[in-house]
């Protein structure tokens, strides 16, 4: 086991809006509401997550690569070729942004998994997971940083308008926004480190150092992940995959799981739900996140919004009509909705989980 | 006379004019080194272990046990200890027995290991206005829940849980039998248990009646001598231990003289009295690790699947593959027990030679349990070695689900780490059976203090907690991000998986 890696710190802020009802709209709102949040960041790291962007495309996977070599694009093709049925292949559409001078070769694939290729009692989303931790782990240079159905995230090393114009985010169009800017202490920018991480169509956004990352991080290399990146939000984004996907607890029950009730709340509980958050934190203390942290996690069907257990970190929700909003300040959710039906700030480890109207 | 040439230790010396004549020390001495000459104290030095009961019951300050100055001609590869064992040797043709854990220099690698703690990128949590968790279960865990709803949208347990034991903190105390140490000593230490909710171990000398009133914070345990060991006993605790080994002594069985069983001591065992009490070096039932899953599951039978089984074992060469097999045998505890560990006798050879530091084996036997995904599968109790709280939570970032002291809790009641358990004349009461002298270990002045200790430790390691910013001790367990090493090279760090202090 690798114990000797150094791991990626940052401060950040962050922001996500949802339309329940699915009505779509473009990048400008969020990049206007994370743009005004420039002071939570340094300009070292700023990305987006969408839902509902690649409709016409809706039965591929989607997925972003990121290549620092022509030889790693090579090496990645023809893994994924051997594996996948390539619908397109495609040059991310970017336009120039005086600040952003160096970025990778950005390439986007629409992809199904060949279903001669999938063994055992693998799930289709297992194999695609495969190959994500294969690719990101394995082939230098190379690094899938969007692999979801319908949604895409886009992310760079630059500041948050900087960012949402190289990617020409005012050109999508989706129902889940979340943006993240972020604050790195001790790494300089790498286009990979900034935020969202994704994992099929899981997205997140986070905002905080996770002071348990180490056994986050053991625990979950006893299920097969490898955690390449070395951020506390690849944790977090693991940690819903296993709890949700693999292990089938719900979301709430995943959010009591990574921000658990305390044993003083659980023992005042009556006997059947004491049973359960007991039986939860003696099944996943390992999973438990802790220290601070406020993070969005979006999801093909919803998003949710939680904090750390005693809250150290900002989060405020507002509603307006079939609009909610999440963000680090409430400056950055007025600035995009002036006037909000509900404004509040979320209790400490209490998830706000919206999900769109089937 | 006969006159040894090992040389004594110690010089124990009274100031005859600050001497009141009181007696006191002869009184007290449970080696014979004082008695009356008439008008003064005369001193044997030779049998002298500097235990210290003389000098804090003497009133008037007037004892002073010292080094003794008198050394062999200073030698760097002869040490005065090789010459004086060998001298013993040569007079008595015997193997030299000691008590307590192994007190040569060997490296102690807590002492090579720092933790951390939050500044700025995130905050530290004071405990005294946060809640900070030490709340700890031992027992296997499962690898998933599952959880439905029913149709009123409430969720339903679907997995049911083994039986688990729950600790108010990660502490317990390691096993120490009744014979080995006093009844009064094992009282303290189950009324302490049972205050600060966390577990004693009978050793494997069976259960006295008299601790039937704590037996719900009491793990029995089952070893080589099958001593005290009935249904009654089995399901009198919260856990029933197998003693496969011990960190003092691995490979080999105990000992106790005849002259340790009186009456209590012999019906507890169920032996009769006066008789030497020998467990074999093996369990001559497990002889394979197919054989070890055979007599856990006879004590789960026994027990009706109601209570955890540990399964003690001193740390050796192989400990992780060891542990492993253990877990899949089905102990749902793994206690492992290092070479630094606490006897109340072992051939020094043993001691001092044999087995490996539980540092390593620790680190070992999590690392091969997260590799083959059978972590949950049991809990790992660290025990060997642990002096402090920082001890304890360096163990417990390393991997252990929780620690076990012994000699620390000893220490609470008046012991000094003199050495002399294994002869029975404990003058502070602990490892004796004589009655005059068992009689001065008071449980309820010593149960305080041994108490006070254990909730030192856990206010202690919830400011560790705190420090290193997280508020429940499960998010320190197996957190080796927490740790790095000084003075250490990369082959230890890698063995540890810490990284070296600095990066």
């Amino acid at each position: 086991m690798n114990h000797d890696y150094q791991k990626d710190i940052a401060g950040c802020g962050l922001t996500g809006l949802i339309n329940k009802k699915k009505k779509p709209i473009d990048g400008s709102h969020i990049k206007k509401s994370l743009s005004l949040m420039n002071d939570r960041g340094n300009g070292l790291g700023a990305g987006y997550a969408a839902y509902g962007v690649y409709p016409e495309m809706a039965d591929c996977y989607a997925f972003h690569v990121m290549y620092d070599f022509d030889s790693s694009r090579m090496e990645a093709e023809e893994l994924l070729k051997a594996n996948y049925e390539i619908e397109k292949i495609e040059a991310m559409p970017t336009k120039p942004v005086k600040e952003i001078v160096i970025s990778p070769l950005l390439i986007r694939y629409f992809l199904k998994p060949k279903k001669d290729k999938i063994t055992g009692d693998q799930s289709e989303e297992d194999f695609v997971v495969k190959t994500v931790m294969q690719v990101n782990s394995e082939i230098e240079g190379a690094y899938i940083f969007s692999s979801g159905k319908n949604m895409g995230a886009f992310k760079g090393v630059g500041n948050p308008a900087e960012i949402a114009d190289f990617f020409c985010l005012e050109e999508y169009e989706g129902y889940i926004w979340t943006g993240h800017t972020r604050f790195p202490t001790n790494t300089p920018g790498w286009w990979g480190g900034a935020h969202p991480f994704t994992l099929l169509d899981w997205s997140i956004v986070h905002n905080g150092e996770i002071s348990s990352y180490g056994i986050n991080k053991r625990y979950l290399e006893m299920f097969g992940y490898k955690l390449t990146l070395l951020t506390d939000t690849e944790v977090v984004a693991y940690l819903f995959d296993l709890l949700v996907r693999k292990h089938g607890l719900d979301i709430g029950m995943a959010c009591k799981v990574l921000a658990s009730p305390f044993w003083k709340d659980i023992d005042k509980m009556d006997a059947e739900d004491k049973e359960i958050y007991t039986a939860l934190r003696q099944t996943y203390g390992s999973a438990l996140l802790n220290g601070p942290f406020s993070l969005l996690f979006g999801h093909s069907k919803g998003l949710v919004g939680i904090n750390d257990r005693i809250k150290l970190r900002p989060l405020v929700a507002a509603t307006k009509d079939d609009f909610v909003y999440m963000a680090s300040e409430e400056s950055a959710i007025r600035e995009i909705c002036p006037d909000p039906e509900r404004i509040w700030t979320p209790r400490a480890g209490e998830p706000v989980i919206v999900d769109l109207e089937e | 006379m006969f006159k040894s040439q090992a040389l004594p230790e110690f010089l124990a010396s009274i100031d005859t004019n600050k001497c009141i004549r009181c007696k006191r020390c002869i009184q007290n001495c449970g080696w014979s080194v004082y008695s009356w000459g008439g008008d003064r104290v005369q001193i044997d030095t030779q049998k002298c272990v500097r235990c210290l009961r003389c000098y804090h019951y003497c009133p008037v300050e007037a004892i002073e046990i010292k080094e003794n100055d008198t050394r062999y001609r200073a030698n760097a590869n002869w040490s005065f200890y090789n010459i004086r064992n060998l001298k013993r040797q040569a007079e008595t043709g015997g193997i030299p027995l000691t008590g307590m854990g192994c007190d040569l220099p060997y490296p102690i690698l807590f002492d090579n290991l720092l933790l951390d703690a939050c500044q700025v990128t995130n905050p530290s949590i004071d405990p005294l206005r946060e809640p900070m968790e030490l709340r700890t279960f031992l027992g296997k865990k499962p690898a998933k829940l599952t959880i439905k709803k029913d149709a009123n949208g409430k969720p339903k347990l679907k997995t049911k849980l083994t039986p688990q034991i729950e600790l108010a903190a990660p502490f317990i105390f390691s096993p120490m039998s009744f014979g080995s140490i006093s009844l009064n000593a094992q009282k303290i230490l189950a009324m302490t248990a049972k205050e600060r909710g966390i577990l004693m171990n009978t050793g494997e000398g069976g259960l006295h009646e008299d601790l039937y009133p704590y037996r719900t914070n009491v793990m029995v345990q089952v070893a080589s001598g099958r001593f005290g060991v009935n249904p009654q006993y089995l399901n009198a605790g919260v856990a029933v231990e197998i003693k496969i080994g011990q960190g003092a002594k691995p490979g080999i069985g105990g000992h106790l003289p005849g002259e340790k069983i009186p009456l209590e001591v012999a019906k507890t065992r169920m032996i009769p009295t006066g008789t030497d009490a020998l467990s074999p070096a093996p369990q001559h039932d497990i002889y394979s690790i197919e054989d070890l899953r055979q007599l856990i599951y006879a004590l789960k039978e026994a027990t009706e699947y109601k209570k955890p089984i540990s399964v003690k074992i001193a740390t050796v060469h192989n400990v992780a593959a060891i542990a492993s097999g253990i877990v899949r045998a089905g102990a749902d505890i793994v206690y492992l027990d290092g070479f630094r560990g606490g006897t109340g006798a072992a051939p020094a050879i043993i001691r001092d030679h044999m087995g490996i530091p539980i540092e390593h084996a620790l680190a070992a036997v999590d690392d091969r349990l997260r590799e083959e995904g059978i972590r949950n599968e049991a809990s790992i109790v660290a025990a060997g070695g642990i002096r402090s709280a920082g001890d304890a939570a360096k163990a417990i970032a390393l991997g252990a689900d929780a620690v076990a002291i012994g000699t620390a809790a000893l220490i609470t009641m008046g012991c000094t780490v003199c050495g002399k358990c294994y002869t029975g004349n404990c003058s502070w009461g602990i490892t004796t059976q004589r009655p005059e002298l068992t009689a001065r270990l008071d449980p309820e002045v010593y149960g305080e203090r041994l108490s006070n200790l254990i909730r030192a430790w856990e206010h202690e390691l919830m400011e560790i907690l705190g420090a290193l910013g997280v508020n429940a001790v499960e998010s320190l367990r197996g957190s080796r991000e927490r740790l790095r090493g000084i003075g250490l090279d990369s082959q230890m760090l890698d063995i540890l998986g810490v990284k070296p202090a600095g990066r």
